[in-house]
């Protein structure tokens, strides 16, 4: 059947364009986005942040890769007509020696593939996750955003070594937000300090058990790791106060994506003998894991709510070029009620 | 119960070399009253889907069934009538049935439009509950010229008054039946649009926003059109 997609067609313009959307074949279900939630990486494509040989190449594009929707169809009749579910925007590569998200051959949605910005989509049912009707749709369209939280604390948990007693996180965004959730529920017994620039976002960090602004942290060893979620400009002066803070062969979690390369002070990073870990993306061992914290964590959940900066309707172009624009200026998520 | 009705009762004599019924001619390798039918059979409010079909074309109908929807059971094929309003009275005796409740809605589309959006179809669902019938329509671009004898400007409507009717047209069963019963033979002859047949019994019927893209393919240029915009297909990396 025939139907709509938005495409960013060049930096802040968005077209429509129709794609063809099959019925027939039972590897496939048909689901509509409903709530969408926009990244970062949305953003950077969309105010075209990103090299001009990369929106080249990618452009026209549908953005957004965190959504949850609707089962429409399903012809195996696993899941019924109505059912909620979370959708992942990856389709694993082939070398499973490799976790999923970094194959190299794996696709990712609103990157090298169309993102959630359309009307109905055909994905298989690998590419869903269930949830109960009962939560929060516009929690659950960002459950993506959650599961790379997931995922970077369980990597984390298998890397570090085991004295984790007090853990630094920098940042004070969405990404840092979540790190600290997942952290209070996955370690409550350690230790979490929150260090960012802007008071009023801080503020929303009342669980964690001490938050500094960036010129308030002393140069001396008190930490046992170290989250990095700042991205961007600030990623290395941040990765510099984690190197000063940290006790011997703690670990540097890098999480925040910057256009630029970042100087390290490799020189301290061997003399304390720290471990720098990567990780952007996750598998769906994590969103099922994410699904499961919003589910029977009651503070998890009531704390993901108030990542929702705003709810936007989304009936036209101009209210998406609307929700981008609000997502400029938001303390932290922007979520997408589409309904085009 | 909420039911869908096709309305396949052409059999495309303005399509230029083509014989067969333009409903039937393929958009990327599928008829396209198939595209039709599938966005009725995804949409969850929708229980039934009836396709009302020319009596002539009613094995080609059921062909097409079985080739695209196979074990698919919310599709049902009717013959249709002679003309748009008996081929929707053929479904409405259908929907009867199904169900016969008085709260049924029927949202009835042309098996020529194939760009119809979900939301279109849920904002005519809404409206038809709420106010009984409803027409989609979008704002008339051109300037509308209204005459009478086909020579002479009878009246040019003020532009920002006047409206382009689209499909779907969606309305309570039992409030067609009433309406339809009522006509007399000379004002089915004249009265082609159920909307009109409403408007004439004295019933008002809502607006719902359509959509430019809404085409309808009448002639081969509409179907050219409708070529052009599915042009460009990428093959989606997630369906492969």
């Amino acid at each position: 059947m025939i139907c709509l997609q938005y495409k960013l067609v060049k930096p802040f313009v968005i077209e429509t364009f129709f794609n063809d959307v099959k019925l027939e074949g039972t590897s496939h279900l048909i689901v509509r986005p409903e709530k969408l939630s926009i990244c970062k990486a949305d953003m950077r494509y969309y105010f075209g942040m990103r090299d001009a040989e990369v929106l080249q190449q990618r452009l026209p594009m549908a953005l957004i890769h965190e959504a949850c929707g609707r089962v429409m169809y399903d012809p195996t009749g696993k899941y019924k007509s109505g059912d909620k579910v979370v959708l992942l925007p990856n389709i694993p590569g082939e070398d499973e020696f490799y976790d999923e998200n970094y194959r190299l051959d794996s696709v990712f949605r609103s990157s090298r593939a169309d993102g959630f910005m359309q009307e109905l989509l055909r994905i298989r049912h690998a590419q869903v996750v269930p949830y109960r009707p009962d939560l929060p749709d516009e929690v659950m369209s960002f459950t993506e955003f959650i599961s790379v939280g997931v995922h970077a604390v369980n990597s984390f948990g298998k890397i570090s070594h085991e004295r984790r007693e007090h853990i630094g996180v920098w940042g004070d965004g969405s990404l840092a937000y979540v790190i600290c959730c997942v952290l209070k529920s996955l370690y409550p017994d350690t230790k979490i300090t929150v260090i960012g620039l802007n008071p009023g976002k801080l503020q929303y960090f009342n669980f964690a058990d001490e938050i500094l602004t960036v010129n308030q942290v002393e140069k001396k060893a008190k930490f046992d790791h170290t989250f990095e979620c700042v991205g961007g400009a600030g990623s290395g002066a941040a990765v510099d106060q984690m190197i000063d803070t940290l006790k011997p062969q703690g670990t540097i979690m890098l999480l925040g994506v910057s256009e630029e390369h970042v100087p390290i002070n490799t020189r301290m990073v061997l003399e304390k003998g720290l471990t720098l870990l990567g990780r952007s993306r996750s598998g769906r061992e994590d969103f099922e894991q994410a699904v499961s914290l919003i589910e029977n964590d009651e503070a998890f959940l009531g704390r993901m709510k108030y990542l929702v900066s705003a709810a936007i309707d989304i009936e036209s172009i101009n209210d998406i070029s609307k929700a981008f624009e609000t997502a400029k200026t938001a303390d932290f998520k922007v979520v997408l009620s589409w309904n085009t | 119960m909420i039911f869908a009705g096709v309305l396949a009762g052409g059999i495309g004599s303005r399509m230029g070399n083509y014989t067969i019924p333009k409903q039937f001619l393929l958009i990327n390798d599928r008829p396209i009253i198939a595209h039709v039918i599938d966005k009725f059979i995804v949409h969850n409010y929708i229980d039934y889907v009836i396709t009302g079909v020319n009596p002539d074309w009613y094995r080609y109908m059921l062909d097409i069934k079985e080739k695209y929807y196979k074990g698919v059971d919310k599709l049902v094929i009717v013959p249709g009538g002679s003309d748009r309003n008996s081929t929707i009275n053929s479904i409405v005796e259908q929907t009867k049935k199904m169900s016969g409740s008085p709260d049924d809605i029927l949202v009835t589309h042309d098996a020529v439009r194939p760009f119809i959006t979900l939301k279109m179809i849920s904002e005519n669902i809404d409206a038809a509950i709420k106010y009984g019938v409803c027409d989609t329509v979008i704002p008339a671009t051109d300037t509308i010229v209204y005459s009478e004898n086909k020579e002479y400007i009878t009246d040019i409507p003020l532009r920002s008054n006047t409206y382009q009717g689209q499909t779907p047209q969606s309305f309570k069963v039992k409030l067609f039946e009433e309406v339809y019963s009522s006509m007399t033979d000379d004002e089915l002859k004249i009265v082609t649009d159920a909307c009109k047949m409403f408007m004439l019994k004295g019933h008002k019927v809502h607006l719902v926003e359509g959509n430019v893209s809404n085409i309808k393919i009448t002639y081969p240029y509409d179907y050219k059109i409708a070529q052009i915009m599915m042009e460009n297909l990428q093959d989606d990396m997630f369906t492969v």
